[in-house]
């Protein structure tokens, strides 16, 4: 039994910390957000040479071999500066299927390329009618002589615009919610039929709707085995899952200290606004919802990184607990800082944002419940 | 970051299950699986049985005979009881007096008291809260006078829980009206046979006989019997309540209770009904999951925390708050899944020689006398408002 830091993890602690308090203040990332690409080609080139965005890849592929475990820590950094670089859907998703999914030619060809910071991904997963329900793929890869024709409409497709290639999810046999016939395909977004629609998200961040109209893709273009690529979304999304509430434990740490510091420095009824009890529960409440959080996300990372049906029911369990507790811990942080807690010029707002939208994605509070509750009925 | 035991750990785990397999009566093992009382008799005999095996000192330093476990130990032990539904340790002897008795005492004290604490023959109880001292401790009144090598005791002590089956309690006790009110307070241990001691029930919502008022009418106590320095009392009396509240939190046990519930649900017996396929029902039973599964995190990372040395960090002021909500979230259920038989008041029913008829389901007659009483956890041991004080206080510097 050990909670305590190893030594590569008190590394990557230590540089994330400092980047985020030398190289990535608020008005430096807004700055970032408002530019065309969103976000900044040469934080991206350092994430390289710290390594962080070889972090979660096998060292017989040049990566670190890093854990679940590692990559909270890292994540619990990036929440607390709200980073828009796209880590989350170049290195986590994407690289996830390319590690799990990809021939071994294709992991040697791509990972290699991922951790040098020289190729982008974006997963183009989610469907309208679809949104978080994996195996609920409409878009269609239909044989046509030696490669495949994509036709299909991916939604919110997280960092698009940047992105040197997609991944495309998509149906090769069987019917929308059959586990068997899913198919990755690797998508340069320029090609003649691929149409992106780009804008920018609530959260700070960027992406895209992606029409796919006749897409001819080479066989070359999928990736890994043809198929049977639904257990490596699975497990993907399983891991995505955990890095992502770890993004949230990072900035529901932040915003508690930032209430805690403003209630001190705040007067109203000349005192501190601080001093008022209906207020300190408030923040105990707080607090205990970050400490209930944090030991949420331990417990999923150590499940999760076991893998099979066990780390599919800790991710489910996890998402609710991120859920619940980032709505509390951001709305009241908000509630606390009164109208300030409302404008655009606070980061306070921005942090309750990318929390609020941390919820939706890769399912709900309510949608891990209702699966949850189903699988119990199943039992 | 992990949750793995070491081998000898593992070993350890093997060993304490061994213990509740051959040591635990079946019919204590009933009773507290179905929330139903046991008798002092049982209570007594079951401590014997883990002082017998040199485990009744869970936290007790060695050299007083105690286990000198790890926290990996600790969590074990107190898993491996919950799971085979052993009573839980009375805390006031054991885990409340023995404490301040081996840190603050005398060496003649320790002597006399601690002995018979590890080997139960002494039952304590608590002499804290007064009619008009609770979340307010500091402002008690129970006066101690200095009469030669006596002190005389007059005042109330209240909520004193299983008073009547005490031998000896442990009091806080007024000897100066001068200073802080906090300075004033000296830590008394005191007879219960001396004369002028009276107990009287309380009955509490589950019609039961649990706590007492304890009235003190010029009780001549020992000069001897004072811990420690006189006025002193508080700083030990604060120590004893950081031990209170880890213990209340009550993870093991909420763990079992949930997971029992769980197969009740999945097979329902004779005149429950099918729970398990409302699904609003069955939301809240994940969300107590949810809640009970971060506590457990939480208390290992405390535990973690401890074992490499290190002071409990603040997520230990959260573990009571915490823990006492997840109780009373399970107590619920309970209530839910009882339904119609939630209703049937029938206390001696389970009791030894009861011939009546029985009311079924087995497990349904307790469900709603102990959801009215467990409204106690959020109150005692310093009410979950109080510990978000503390929160506020201590840990957010508010």
């Amino acid at each position: 039994m050990d909670f305590a830091l190893n030594d590569i993890q008190q590394m990557l602690q230590d540089s994330a910390a400092k980047f985020i308090k030398n190289d990535y203040d608020f008005e430096t990332r807004r700055a970032l957000t408002e530019s065309e690409l969103g976000y900044s080609q040469s934080n991206w080139q350092l994430f390289a040479e710290l390594g962080w965005l070889a972090l979660p890849f096998a060292e017989e592929f040049g990566g670190m071999g890093g854990d679940l475990s590692d990559l909270v820590v890292l994540q619990t950094e990036l929440g607390r500066g709200l980073v828009v670089e796209p880590f989350l859907s170049t290195v986590i998703l994407c690289g996830g299927l390319i590690q799990r999914h990809g021939s071994d030619a294709q992991k040697g060809e791509l990972i290699e390329k991922v951790l040098a910071g020289e190729l982008k991904l974006a997963l183009a997963s989610a469907e309208p009618q679809a949104q978080t329900r994996v195996e609920d793929v409409a878009t269609t890869a239909v044989a046509d002589g030696d490669g495949y024709l994509l036709n299909g409409h991916k939604c919110v497709v997280l960092d698009a615009h940047s992105a040197d290639m997609l991944i495309v999810v998509a149906r090769t046999g069987g019917v929308a919610g059959d586990r068997d016939g899913i198919t990755l395909f690797l998508v340069d977004p320029n090609q003649a039929g691929v149409e992106l629609f780009n804008y920018p998200t609530n959260d700070g961040g960027r992406a895209a709707e992606v029409r796919l109209n006749r897409v001819r893709v080479s066989a070359g273009a999928l990736l890994g085995d043809k198929d049977n690529a639904f257990p490596a979304l699975e497990a993907t999304f399983n891991h995505a899952i955990v890095a992502l509430s770890a993004e949230a434990v990072g900035i529901m740490d932040r915003l508690l200290e930032a209430t805690v510091e403003y209630c001190k420095v705040r007067k109203q009824f000349d005192q501190p606004i601080g001093n008022f009890q209906v207020l300190q529960h408030r923040m105990a409440e707080m607090f205990i919802e970050c400490q209930q959080a944090r030991s949420m996300l331990y417990f999923g990372a150590i499940t999760a990184a076991a893998g099979g049906e066990e780390a599919a029911r800790a991710a489910a369990l996890l998402k609710v607990k991120i859920g619940s507790a980032g709505r509390l811990v951001g709305q009241q942080a908000v509630q606390l800082h009164g109208g300030m807690g409302v404008t655009d010029e606070l980061d306070v707002g921005h942090f309750f944002k990318r929390l609020t939208m941390i919820n939706t994605l890769f399912g709900s509070q309510d949608e891990h419940l209702q699966r949850l509750v189903f699988k119990a009925q199943a039992a | 970051m992990n949750i793995d035991f070491t081998e000898q750990e593992l070993a350890f785990r093997e060993e304490v299950r061994a213990f509740f397999r051959e040591e635990l009566p079946e019919q204590v093992r009933y009773k507290i699986d179905n929330g139903l009382r046991i008798s002092r008799d049982d209570q007594v005999a079951y401590q014997k049985a883990l002082h017998a095996k040199g485990w009744a000192g869970v936290n007790w330093p060695v050299e007083y005979g105690g286990t000198g476990w790890s926290s990996a130990q600790k969590y074990i032990f107190f898993n491996e009881a919950a799971e085979a539904a052993a009573p839980r340790i009375i805390p006031f002897g054991l885990s409340m007096v023995a404490p301040v008795i081996y840190t603050f005492g005398s060496e003649e004290q320790k002597q006399r008291f601690l002995p018979d604490i590890l080997a139960s023959n002494v039952w304590w109880c608590q002499g804290y809260s007064e009619p008009n001292a609770g979340s307010d401790l500091a402002g008690l009144k129970t006066k101690a006078v200095r009469d030669g090598d006596h002190y005389i005791v007059n005042g109330t002590k209240t909520w004193t829980t299983l008073g009547h089956y005490a031998d000896w309690i442990f009091c806080l006790v007024r000897t100066s009206d001068t200073g802080r009110k906090q300075e004033g307070i000296s830590f008394l241990l005191i007879d219960m046979k001396t004369p002028g001691v009276t107990v009287k029930p309380i009955i509490t919502l589950d019609g039961r006989r649990e706590v007492n008022e304890v009235f003190f009418e010029d009780v001549r106590v020992p000069v001897e019997n004072l811990i420690g320095e006189e006025g002193k009392g508080w700083t030990y009396a604060k120590v004893l309540l950081t031990h209170e509240r880890t213990n209340i939190a009550g993870v093991a046990p909420s763990k079992h209770r949930l997971s029992t519930l769980r197969k009740l649900l999945d097979n329902p017996p004779a005149g429950m009904g099918n729970l398990r396929q409302n699904s609003l029902f069955m939301a809240r039973v994940i969300q107590a999951e949810v809640e009970l599964k971060a506590l457990e995190f939480t208390e290992l990372r405390v535990l973690s925390a401890v074992s490499t040395g290190k002071a409990p960090g603040p997520e230990s002021s959260i573990l009571k708050i915490k823990g006492t909500e997840v109780q009373q979230m399970i107590d619920e259920l309970y209530l839910e899944v009882a339904g119609y038989y939630a209703l049937p008041f029938v206390p001696g029913q389970y009791e030894d020689g009861y011939d009546g008829v029985r009311i079924e389901p087995h497990f349904a007659p307790d469900v709603a006398p102990h959801y009215y009483n467990n409204r106690k956890v959020t109150i005692y041991g310093g009410t979950n408002e109080i510990q978000k004080n503390i929160i506020a206080k201590a840990v957010l510097g508010l």
